[in-house]
């Protein structure tokens, strides 16, 4: 139907409803909004705000996450180190605080700035050498676990002044307590989805996914672009590390161990495609809600979280088969 | 420069014009037309292997320049000589008179030489205005260009219509991922964001080696459309039929030089081939002579 | 045409997931019914037999104290975030008390409080929270008596040897480890920097890594002739390393747990002796705790031994010990 189109319809928006469906993120959006109805007539207090603000809470530190994972894998990258790095960062910050001779707020700052170098190294690696991100951020995982583990010492950090926990505090909204943390999540999610969609380095992040030749034959400074990418989710995984202490209250060795693999099944439920270059960051926060709105409402049902596991892996073979198969309709 | 010109405030890239394409140096002889771009005694060599023999070029203003070779001959090490891919041991390179070192694919770009790469260039995921405009986006004026670095889509997507347009290239809405469009169209828009960009040369690597009848002759008709615009064209080819039908002039490429520059008009196709594999060699006065009467001979043109 | 079958096949995968869901339902609990009391129990793992055997002994419970239980556990050894989350997610459920095995003694202090300030009873079971007065009660072995007591054993059994001592530990900081490691050495009545000591390392109480950290001791001090467990996992797997030596005759192995497997190594002389605990009555006693809270709103508090015995088939004079008859009829796993 398109070839013989003519050039009238060039320019022209398509329907708002058409746009709608053919968004990546659609499919996973009828998911989340199913899940919820079903929640809402399976349990009585699935459908509260309280509820609602209580998922949110619960995401957001994976969430942030997989920001900057959404960032990597739509350059056809992947980051295994997510997680580790954050744990690192949230324990620098904690114990900084805590014990060292930093004041709370530069703590902060530094811990974030640390998480940024991680990436930072993790993309000159990557691009510059270069070596499979699978390989590098599988090292880095690996480095940031045992620096986590050396520099606390094993000690789980507490008694936190107040700045790092200030993000973990509610404030009401109507008769909702709304956690501070889940706004900042929710700004950085409306943030890359504006620099993403609508501005030129969102679209070279997306031609770099496609493929990073022909984006270097289109003028694209592509290794620029990519030890960008790595460092900025990097920070972006610093600033989980903050969400990540002032959630929990403390600076905990043990934290993110599995985040990695839970930011990348985030991702993927939210319809961005492992091979790159195609999702959305909004996508990937409705896939984080899936995995939220799952976990709360099959607790709130009193399922075993054996059954969470089982659902969340089910969910993601189907996205990834979704997406195989929708790559596979367009070529 | 032809058609609608791209505007391209917010390109870091094409901002910078260089005042040698700009003004060209008059040539010594008004009655010759200086080449656009050319280059006398190339040579690049790997290790021991001459990939570029003290090679010559020209390429003449408003022409389409069939470059063809054997597998081997130099044909792409000389492309990527004169567009900036590697830099030469020695010889010089001239673009509009003027003797000219690319440093990069990126400086041959700003000097207006575009380049539709056989492996199609384009990002599949993302839709035809996009790629028109891949690392030369327009951003909005004033703040939300400045500081929230704000695409202008419309004003994109607005150009790339007319670009197509200019080319009479038919694929429906300007806002469908490139991956949609069939292999032909996706060429048609490689080639369209080349012309729209070319302010002296377009080179194309292989645009038809992929394509079925059909689509190769809507892009054999692009390229005409592209070369009427008044931007000259230069065409590597393996298709004899298609350079036949096309190129105004045939450079014949063969062990790392620059064997004959022929006209279509004046040979066949079995002539030009024997050419391209050394069986006849050409003349000064145009006519050839039996280089390897063996060979000559199996390739049918002994006697001619 | 696959781009428009997209969201369907998604909202048919959803469905599926979500029937997934309702048949999890069935088996973990029960669908949700306004009067009944709900219990949780977060675990610090579900894969782990010893949680396994607390998680049967809350239901148990709570089928005869006719109460709604809901489980939960984190995804390893360690992780508190999910248990954290679990936590929130049945206070939003409305559970009277949660008993819970920390993962992290100190980082699940402040989600603990969360939940007491709303009212519900927490228990902690296992393991205590640090401090130990952040949850409302512990229902727990005794873990320095548990460690006391094969320390006392292998003391008794290694009369007229000099004692060379490899201990393999569970990880730097865990109060669990730690309170067993001050135990067994208490026992033996040494002090922790006693010579004898030649060898420490940490397993994380998993067998491959017991077998590993042995094989490194063995390299270390050869002469090694008695070796405490943290648990009996880590103590088949230093058994595997020492055997592979051909020196399984001259080498005591005493652990902590009572788990089955481990008793069966006991009985098969493989570890001399264990100091059994028993998780299901923890839970069992927790989930009733609840009940009772739920019916008179009176909330247990402090400390509940829920006892230890050392089963050996060789016992020692002067130690209190059960045979592995007893030890198989009481273990979990």
């Amino acid at each position: 139907m398109t070839a013989s189109t003519s050039l009238t319809a060039v320019g022209k928006e398509p329907a708002v409803l058409r746009r709608f469906l053919t968004a990546p993120a659609a499919g996973p959006f009828a998911a989340l909004v199913l899940a919820s109805v079903f929640f809402s007539l399976a349990t009585d207090q699935f459908l509260s705000g309280g509820n609602f603000s209580l998922i949110l809470q619960q995401v957001m530190v994976v969430g942030t996450l997989a920001i900057g994972q959404t960032l990597i894998i739509l350059t056809a990258g992947i980051d295994l180190s997510c997680g580790a790095v954050m744990a690192f960062g949230g324990i620098l910050i904690a114990k900084l605080a805590v014990q060292g001779p930093l004041p709370p707020l530069l703590a902060i700052g530094l811990g974030i700035l640390v998480c940024g170098v991680f990436g930072l190294v993790n993309g000159l690696l990557v691009r510059t050498v270069p070596l499979p991100p699978f390989i590098v951020t599988l090292g880095m995982l690996n480095v940031a676990f045992a620096l986590t583990h050396i520099y606390s010492d094993e000690q789980t950090v507490t008694g936190l002044p107040e700045p790092l926990t200030a993000l973990g505090r509610t404030f009401p909204l109507g008769r909702t307590d709304v956690t501070y943390g889940s706004l900042v999540t929710i700004a950085l999610f409306l943030g890359f989805a504006y620099a993403l969609s609508s501005t030129a380095w969102g679209r070279h992040v997306y031609a770099l996914g496609n493929s990073a030749e022909s984006a270097r034959l289109s003028g694209i400074r592509v290794s620029r672009l990519t030890v960008g990418v790595y460092a900025v989710a990097g920070l972006v995984y610093g600033v989980a590390a903050l969400l990540l202490v002032s959630r929990t209250g403390v600076g905990d060795p043990q934290a993110g161990q599995t985040d990695n693999l839970d930011s990348i099944t985030a991702v993927v439920l939210g319809g961005t495609s492992l091979f790159g270059g195609r999702g959305t960051v909004l996508g990937t926060f409705v896939g984080v809600l899936i995995v939220g709105v799952f976990r709360n409402g099959l607790q709130l049902m009193g399922v075993s979280s054996v059954y969470q596991t089982l659902v969340t892996g089910v969910l993601v073979i189907l996205a990834v088969t979704v997406d195989q198969l929708s790559r596979k309709g367009t070529r | 420069m032809t058609g609608p010109a791209p505007h391209d405030a917010a390109s870091h890239d094409a901002a910078s014009h260089d005042p040698a394409s700009a003004a060209p140096v008059s040539p010594a002889s008004p009655a010759a037309p200086e080449p656009v771009l050319s280059a006398r005694g190339l040579v690049k060599r790997y290790g021991h292997v001459t990939a570029i023999d003290h090679a010559d070029f020209d390429l003449m203003p408003g022409e389409v320049l069939a470059v063809i070779g054997d597998n081997g001959a130099g044909k792409t090490s000389l492309i990527k000589a004169l567009t900036g891919a590697f830099v030469p041991d020695a010889g010089e390179v001239r673009l509009h008179g003027r003797p000219i070192r690319f440093a990069g694919p990126q400086d041959a770009r700003a000097h207006g030489i575009e380049t539709v790469y056989q492996d199609l260039a384009v990002a599949a995921s993302m839709d035809i205005a996009s790629n028109m405009f891949l690392g030369r986006e327009i951003r909005r004026a004033g703040v939300l260009g400045s500081v929230f670095r704000l695409l202008d889509k419309k004003a994109m997507r607005r150009q790339a219509a007319d670009h197509m347009a200019a080319l009479k290239v038919g694929v429906g809405s300007i806002t469908q991922p490139v991956e949609t469009l069939s292999g032909g169209q996706r060429q048609a828009v490689a080639v369209a964001r080349a012309a729209a960009w070319a302010r002296s040369v377009v080179v194309m690597d292989e645009p038809t080696a992929a394509l079925g009848v059909k689509e190769s002759g809507q892009v054999l008709d692009l390229i005409r459309r592209v070369r009427d615009k008044g931007i000259p064209v230069i065409l590597i080819s393996h298709n004899m039929p298609h350079v036949f039908e096309i190129a105004d002039r045939v450079h014949v490429h063969r062990l790392g030089r620059r064997e004959a520059v022929i006209k279509p008009s004046d040979y066949s196709m079995a002539e030009v081939v024997a050419i391209m594999t050394g069986a006849l060699g050409v003349r000064p006065d145009g006519g050839t002579v039996v280089a390897d009467s063996d060979a000559a001979s199996a390739a049918g043109v002994l006697g001619s | 045409m696959s781009r428009r079958a997209r969201p369907v096949l998604v909202i048919g995968a959803a469905g599926l997931a979500l029937s997934l869901a309702a048949c999890g339902s069935g088996s973990g609990g029960g669908s949700p019914s306004g009067g009944k009391v709900k219990v949780g129990l977060i675990t610090k793992t579900d894969t782990n037999p010893y949680f396994v055997k607390m998680k049967q002994g809350a239901e148990q419970a709570a089928k005869s104290e006719n109460v709604e239980l809901t489980t939960a556990a984190g995804k390893f050894d360690g992780d508190n975030a999910s248990q954290v989350t679990a936590l929130e997610n049945m206070v939003a459920a409305g559970v009277k008390g949660v008993l819970i095995t920390p993962n992290d003694s100190k980082a699940i202090v402040p989600a603990i409080a969360k939940a007491r300030a709303k009212g519900v009873l927490v228990i902690a079971l296992d393991t205590p929270p640090e401090p130990q007065d952040a949850a409302d009660a512990l229902f727990a072995t005794d873990n320095v008596k548990a460690g006391e007591l094969i320390g006392a054993y292998a003391k008794a059994a290694m009369a007229g040897k000099t004692p060379k001592i490899a201990t393999l530990d569970l990880a730097p900081g865990v109060s669990v480890g730690v309170q067993r490691h001050e135990g067994f050495v208490k026992g033996f009545g040494v002090s922790a920097s006693d010579p004898s000591i030649v060898c420490s390392q940490d397993t994380g109480g998993d067998q491959a890594k017991g077998q590993t950290a042995m094989e490194n001791c063995l390299q270390k001090a050869p002469d090694i002739n008695l070796v405490y467990a943290i648990n009996e996992p880590a103590a088949l797997g230093a058994y595997t390393a020492i055997k592979a030596k051909g020196r399984e005759k001259d080498v005591m192995i005493v652990a902590i747990d009572g788990g089955c497997t481990g008793v069966q190594a006991v009985k098969d002389g493989r570890i001399a002796a264990t100091s059994q605990q028993y998780p299901l009555k923890m839970a069992a006693d927790g989930v009733k705790a609840v009940a009772a809270f739920a019916k008179d709103g009176k909330k247990t508090s402090g400390y509940t031994d829920t006892g230890v015995t050392l089963i050996t088939d060789e016992a020692q004079p002067g130690t209190q010990a059960e045979d592995t008859g007893f030890g198989l009829q009481n273990c979990w796993g």
